[in-house]
């Protein structure tokens, strides 16, 4: 038995336990990372979008919309820069970015890039 | 000039036989792999499967002539060999679209997989594919949600889901039963599943189950901050039961329930399948009974003939196969049968076994479950063949993990984000699955240790049923 590993996960312990979906069983992005997964939005020809939200509203369909959904816009650096924006206008919420298929009328990707302090 | 009646025992191809017929747009057109008796003719057996399967009857009647009988018949159009195969032939029949009842699967299959199999002058019958035009589609209620949906309602984009069935699939109490539940949703899966057996036995009767279930998901869904749901099968002996157990699901906010389409019966699904649309319920579907019906090269229904069935009676998922489980089932049909579930318009591929063109007009799509005897190792292969509108289930493998369900729920979760995101970098999956696994398991020791648990598992016997080719 000594050889069997706890599960650790809880309700108290937010910051262990609280996920946001996709890539979120993963260590954070790395920038390069964030890179490869803003280009492959913008390859696939989805509209990328960027949503922050308090931490405790996280469960929410509805996130705060930074900006409008950048329409059209295939440079990653633009991207990039709006992610941080919309990161250092609101340091303690969680942001995620979007990739909007038009034509599913759905997300084709969707990730955390910034994780708030989890409750 | 009226036709007079002739009474008495008439060849069919006199009559059913139209090589000259060209299908109409409307027409319900099918495909059957036709296994004569020794020495029958071709266009006689192909004449007899098509009077059969619609106006026909072994002899004339005069009540023959008080209808249009040009109007109404059924007809074999053509013939064609099976490649690598001397002993069958195709025979394709075009159908009236008066023939069926609107929206009702139920009377399109009763007349094309009725009496007809077991006609003498057969040795043997499958029905290989069906196009259904899109006028008659229209009529059909098809999948209550469907796949975009349902990503909005539980909030999972850009991955396959994930979903694990609950075993040991009989005998768990309700209790012990929603802690398997739990346990596998806390680690990182999207659905727990019912097995299909599991209907409401004396050692755990439906309504417990359901309510150990639902605070399970509850408790998940508070501790990981994600949406979960639970497939709570309401097959039942009767369609009142079924649908007292799919009232209470909903009344106690189940978000998806399960049946299993062809043993409960294809009335049952559809009503089942209205329901949930009505209801904003989401319908996993179960297969029991498939192979029976499909697994014979010679001799059935072909899969991809009950997917589409299961898609115009309604359904959300549907079971796949895997491609690279335990169960049977070959690459390249697979892939066709899959794409009959979820695009919205599927070219003639005979490389995939695809016989017509089919047009779901604005019909939602299926999300094909790939279920039975997968584990980690086929991760990489799952995502690559299966893609992000799908879902990924493994059952021996969550449950099977050393440490528990929890941490096969989470291996099975870092893999298949490990898996995305090297696929949205243009890493090849199924070329480098073993370098994106070990990366992972860097920072996974419950994917580590599941890696060290199935590494040797394989299952390698060929399909029974594989697309027919040339051989000549």
């Amino acid at each position: 038995m000594s050889d069997v590993q706890d599960y650790n996960s809880s309700l108290s312990d937010a910051a262990q336990s609280r996920k946001f979906e996709t890539f979120s069983y993963l260590p954070p992005l790395s920038a390069e990372s964030a890179r490869a997964q803003i280009q492959y939005i913008v390859d696939k020809g989805w509209n990328p979008g960027i949503e922050h939200t308090e931490p405790e509203n996280a469960i929410s369909n509805y996130w705060y919309m930074w900006k409008l959904p950048m329409f059209g816009e295939t440079d990653v650096d633009a991207i990039m820069a709006e992610i941080e924006a919309c990161h250092k206008a609101h340091p303690e919420n969680h942001v995620r970015l979007l990739g909007f298929d038009n034509f599913a009328q759905s997300a084709g990707a969707a990730m955390v890039v910034h994780r708030g302090k989890s409750v | 000039m009226a036709k007079q009646y002739d009474a008495g025992v008439k060849e069919y191809r006199e009559t059913y036989w139209t090589p000259d017929y060209t299908p109409k747009d409307t027409d319900i057109l099918a495909c059957f792999k036709i296994t004569p008796q020794d020495g029958v003719p071709r266009e006689e057996v192909a004449a007899a499967v098509a009077a059969e399967s619609s106006t026909g009857t072994w002899t004339t009647v005069w009540t023959d002539l008080l209808t249009d009988l040009d109007y109404y018949k059924g007809r074999c159009y053509a013939i064609e060999d099976v490649p690598g195969d001397d002993t069958c032939f195709y025979g394709f029949v075009a159908y009236p679209i008066d023939l069926f009842e609107e929206g009702s699967v139920v009377n399109v299959l009763t007349s094309l997989v009725g009496n007809v199999f077991g006609f003498k002058a057969l040795r043997a019958l499958r029905l290989e594919d069906i196009r259904f035009p899109v006028a008659y589609v229209m009529t059909c209620n098809g999948p209550p949600q469907g796949i975009q949906v349902e990503r909005d309602i539980l909030n999972k984009y850009g991955r396959p889901l994930l979903g694990c069935t609950i075993k040991p699939k009989l005998g768990l109490s309700a209790k012990n039963y929603g802690r398997a539940c739990y346990e596998g949703l806390r680690g990182g899966l999207d659905f727990t599943k019912d097995d299909e057996n599991v209907n409401s036995q004396p050692f755990m009767r439906w309504r417990h189950r359901f309510d150990f279930v639902m605070e399970a998901i509850h408790k998940a869904e508070a501790e990981t901050g994600e949406r979960k749901g639970h497939y709570l099968n309401v097959t039942a002996p009767t369609s009142d039961e079924m649908m007292r157990r799919a009232e209470y699901a909903k009344e106690i906010g189940a978000p998806i329930i399960m049946h299993d389409y062809l043993t409960g019966g294809l009335s049952a699904n559809t009503q089942l399948a209205q329901w949930c649309q009505n209801n904003g319920m989401l319908l996993h579907i179960h297969r029991a009974m498939h192979a029976v019906l499909d697994r014979n090269p010679h001799h059935g229904i072909h899969f991809r003939v009950l997917t589409k069935v299961l898609r115009l009676s309604g359904g959300d998922h549907l079971h796949s196969g895997t491609v690279v489980g335990k169960l049977e089932g070959d690459r390249d049909a697979t892939l066709g049968w899959i794409d009959i579930m979820r695009d919205s318009f599927i070219k003639e591929d005979r490389s995939r076994g695809i016989f017509f063109d089919q047009d779901w007009g604005s019909m939602p799509g299926v999300i094909p479950v790939a279920s039975g005897g997968i584990h980690v190792w086929h991760m990489p292969a799952l995502v690559s063949i299966f893609g992000d509108d799908s879902c990924l289930q493994f059952g021996g493998g969550t449950l099977g993990h050393p440490w528990g369900n929890a941490a096969g729920a989470a291996a099975n979760r870092v893999a298949v984000e490990a898996c995305v995101e090297a696929r949205n970098m243009g890493v090849e999956l199924e070329k480098e699955g073993k370098d994106i696994l070990t990366k992972a398991a860097a920072h996974s020791p419950e994917l580590k240790i599941a890696m060290e648990t199935w590494k040797e598992i394989k299952f390698e016997f060929d399909t029974v049923d594989k697309i027919d080719v040339a051989h000549k």
